[in-house]
């Protein structure tokens, strides 16, 4: 039985680390006692595929993680026993079945929604948005790298400020294994310190697969 | 005093600058968190290192776990933080706070620092320091905390004597409560801080600084301690506990990489084995053991609160723990399932360690260790730790052979009767081993020597020894780096300057606390960290001073000279210490007290506690009459008793 877990990370464990949140995983099912379905080898561990790793500060929604368990049990039962034994941070929202051999959710993976809350005001913000998804390439280097950030926005645009007067900005950017946009990235290349933003990925866009399957 | 909101806005905006941030924002699973408004008692456990070293503490996690059962007390904890957060929380003036709630430290009524090691000194001022409590116990007022500290250094508290308020000997698990009650009453009577530190010093096992005043000789040898005041007893004697308390199985877990990410079970206290250098195997006597059902329950309770998947089954010696069969049949029965790694440290050389680790079936076949210490006869009889050269290397072909390619040898240069021709022994002995592994499974056969050098520390048989000259360590280290090379070779070592530095702090007299506030004011932190500790600072730090360090390392003691540390008594007589010590000259060795009571002196100090828990907890000869009786323990006859009067 595979089991998609939908759930949020939040901000008092935005510190965690994708590996660290890994273990964390593996540690709530085994307090969750459910029967994992493990890999064969010398050392067997539990199959669990997080779909897409959230950078050190990131908070998230939404947000997803595969599990494979060696025999069935109701959805319900499952949610229980997940709800008890999470560690404060992670919040589950729903879990449903899909199919057993449905490809990984990597492979489905296409574009991620960031909500981007700045910390400082700045200025002129709309019409730095506006230049900048006018501009037809936008060349950044990371880890000696060149590349065009341009073509990963898929979607850019402010939101109204929230409640304390923060500025929000909205962004979905690509997510596939070969291309990934950064949202930090998109601050830089906006002139914006990302350590003087707070981020948060709402939503993981999958490939429609139903005709598929 | 700035609020826990204040603590956690700034924090906001530090985090995304250091590394590994999650060290600094608490929110664990079963982190316990009470309500500051109803709770009049805060405690705050602090471990003077980083957290990923201060989580797997062991004896903090005890005490958190005790503390926090009472409902009229909370205890929450803090670690050192790493140089990039200090510089951050310095430039922003965020004090130390407290992970569960964000408080300030200084906030708290009692700070107690854990103290296992001498190298977090430091440690422990600059904490201080950046919880604006001031260093100096002489210095503190009604305002600030107490500070307590306790922990197997403090077994010589003199070091840190003026920074301390108070340090609890021993045992932390019943004096802590005692502590925590008397702090209670001393704040319904609006006393003094000297009141209370007067009230504190009636406890068994807390030693008050201030209450006492060491006489030197013109030369600074200690002449004797005198009491300030006439109440505080003299010796202060170790609390133990006369059973071990339920082991604690809500533990906390981590969100991010640990040092040991495991369920800590402390299966036995204490050892028999009589080793002459080993301060643990002293100070911890006697033995206490923990039933295979109590061992078994925790175990269970603990995998459900924290889902890890590795058991740390914890003593100072596995394959002396009387039920170790029948726990491990236990552990193979019911956690079969469960996929539990069992780790099984500190075993015996001997072909029944191979089975026993080669019965659990849950165990991972990386490394198997070993520790002989000594490789020559002669320095075996001098510590006191007999194996013969066949009988290790018979365990090795086991240990091989039954799956474990790598076999870890922990060995101890530096003794001062060690020749270089001691030294070649370990050489050779980890040829033997390496050879012994080839023939059985040929290339992959790995041996790692790990070759630590001695400190003489205070309460052992070895107190009166000197420590090596530098010369001779670094000699006898090279010797081993040049011979320990090459495929299947690989030699770990100490630096010869960190070895002095543990040795002038654990050895060291109450001027020892003028140089480690010189060393910390000029920069000295994480001693412990290999390339953090300068050794230049410390130095300097004793010429300021004016002393010569190699007074507290590099002098071999006459028998009857006073030792700083001499009024803490750990409950084995000085008299028998001695009687060791000659044993050692002689190179005879002496058994493991299991088999017969050499009469140490814990069983007379500690007779009541015996009697009311009979049977195997404890492997001292047992104490039936009402009151103790001579007969129930032999003394010891030696030919060499006349000589020690």
């Amino acid at each position: 039985m595979r089991i998609r877990i939908i759930f949020s990370k939040t901000e008092i464990i935005r510190f965690t680390s994708h590996l660290d949140l890994y273990r964390a995983w593996e540690r709530t099912l085994r307090r969750a006692e459910l029967p994992l379905a493990f890999s064969q080898g010398f050392k067997p561990h539990a199959h669990i595929n997080l779909a897409c790793a959230l950078p050190l500060g990131f908070t998230s929604e939404n947000d997803l993680v595969d599990i494979w368990l060696a025999r069935d049990m109701t959805l319900d039962e499952i949610y229980q026993r997940l709800t008890q034994a999470v560690p404060p941070g992670i919040v589950i929202h729903s879990v449903e079945e899909i199919p057993y051999q449905a490809p990984s959710l990597q492979k489905q993976l296409t574009a991620s929604e960031y909500l981007v809350t700045l910390l400082l005001h700045e200025d002129e913000l709309a019409e730095k948005l506006e230049r900048l998804q006018k501009q037809k390439v936008i060349m950044r280097q990371r880890k000696n790298k060149e590349y065009d950030l341009r073509p990963l926005i898929l979607e850019i645009s402010l939101l109204p400020e929230d409640t304390s007067g923060r500025q929000q900005i909205k962004m979905t950017l690509k997510a596939r294994e070969s291309a990934t946009g950064r949202p930090e990235e998109v601050l830089l290349s906006l002139g914006i310190e990302p350590t003087t933003a707070l981020f948060h990925r709402r939503h993981l866009i999958l490939m429609d697969t139903s005709n598929n399957s | 005093m700035i609020s826990s909101e204040l603590v956690r806005s700034k924090l906001q905006s530090i985090l995304p600058h250091v590394q590994k941030p999650g060290r600094y924002t608490g929110g664990e699973l079963n982190q316990v968190v009470k309500d500051w408004s109803t709770i009049s008692t805060k405690l705050a456990l602090v471990f003077p290192d980083i957290y990923d070293i201060g989580m797997s503490n062991l004896g903090l996690t005890i005490l958190y776990d005790q503390i926090n059962q009472r409902q009229d007390v909370l205890a929450e904890r803090a670690y050192a933080p790493w140089l990039d957060m200090e510089l951050m929380m310095r430039r922003e003036n965020l004090p130390m706070y407290s992970l569960e709630t964000m408080h300030p430290l200084a906030s708290f009524d009692i700070l107690g620092f854990s103290l296992p090691y001498e190298t977090l000194y430091t440690n422990v001022l600059n904490i201080l320091d950046l919880a604006a409590v001031p260093l100096y116990s002489s210095q503190r007022s009604l305002q600030h905390p107490l500070v307590i500290a306790g922990g197997n250094a403090t077994f010589n508290p003199e070091p840190m004597h003026a920074f301390i308020d108070a340090f609890a000997i021993g045992e932390g698990e019943e004096i802590i409560h005692e502590v925590i009650d008397q702090y209670q009453k001393w704040k319904t009577l609006h006393a003094s801080r000297s009141e209370l530190l007067s009230m504190l010093s009636k406890i068994d096992g807390i030693y008050i600084p201030s209450l006492y005043q060491p006489i030197y000789h013109s030369d600074y040898k200690v002449a004797n301690i005198q009491k300030i005041d006439e109440d505080a007893p003299l010796p202060i004697v170790k609390r133990i506990v006369g059973k071990l308390p339920p082991s604690p199985t809500r533990l906390l877990v981590p969100m991010i990489d640990i040092v040991h990410n495991r369920i800590p079970v402390e299966i036995m206290r204490g050892c028999t084995r009589g080793c002459r250098f080993c301060h643990a195997g002293m100070i911890n006597r006697p033995i206490r053991q923990r039933s295979v059902d109590e061992i078994i329950q925790t175990i269970e309770l603990a995998l459900k609160n924290t889902g890890y998947e590795e058991v740390g089954l914890l003593s100072l010696s596995s394959s002396d723990y009387a039920h170790i069969l029948d726990l491990i049949d236990a552990i193979n029965s019911r956690f079969s399932e469960n996929r539990l790694n069992v780790s099984l440290p500190s075993l015996r050389i001997d072909t029944f360690s191979v089975e026993l680790m080669n019965s659990l079936k849950t165990v991972r076949r990386g490394g198997f260790t070993l520790a002989p210490e000594a490789a020559s006869e002669k320095m075996r009889k001098i510590i006191n730790k007999p194996v013969e050269n066949e009988q290790l290397l018979e365990t090795v072909r086991a240990i091989f052979s039954r799956g474990w390619p790598t076999i870890k040898l922990y060995f101890m240069i530096g003794h001062p009767s060690e020749t270089i021709e001691d030294v070649k022994e370990i050489v050779e002995l980890c040829k033997a081993v390496l050879a012994v592994g080839q023939s059985v499974i040929g290339k992959r056969a790995q041996v790692n020597a790990g070759v630590s050098t001695f400190i003489p520390k205070a309460h052992t048989p070895f107190q009166w020894v000197a420590c090596d000259t530098f010369e001779q360590i670094t000699a006898k280290q090279d010797l081993l780096k040049l011979e320990l090379r090459g495929k299947g070779l690989k030699l770990s070592w100490n630096a010869p300057e960190e070895t002095m530095l543990e040795a002038w702090l654990s050895r060291g007299d109450r001027r020892m606390a003028d140089v480690i506030y010189e060393a910390w004011k000029n920069g000295a932190k994480f001693d412990a960290w290999g390339e953090q500790f300068h050794y230049q600072i410390w130095q300097d730090a004793f010429k300021t001073v004016g002393i010569d360090p190699s007074f507290y390392t590099h002098r071999e003691r006459p028998i009857d000279e006073v030792f700083p540390w001499d009024h803490i008594s750990i409950a084995v007589r000085k008299k028998y210490l001695i009687q060791d010590y000659l044993r050692s000259q002689q190179g005879i060795v002496w058994s493991d007290c299991r088999e017969k009571c050499h009469g140490c002196g814990i069983l007379p100090t500690f007779a009541d506690l015996r009697r009311d828990n009979p049977g195997d907890i404890w492997c001292c000869p047992e104490v039936k009459n009402p009151k103790y009786s001579k007969t129930t323990c032999t003394p010891v006859q030696t030919n060499l008793s006349t000589s020690l009067s």
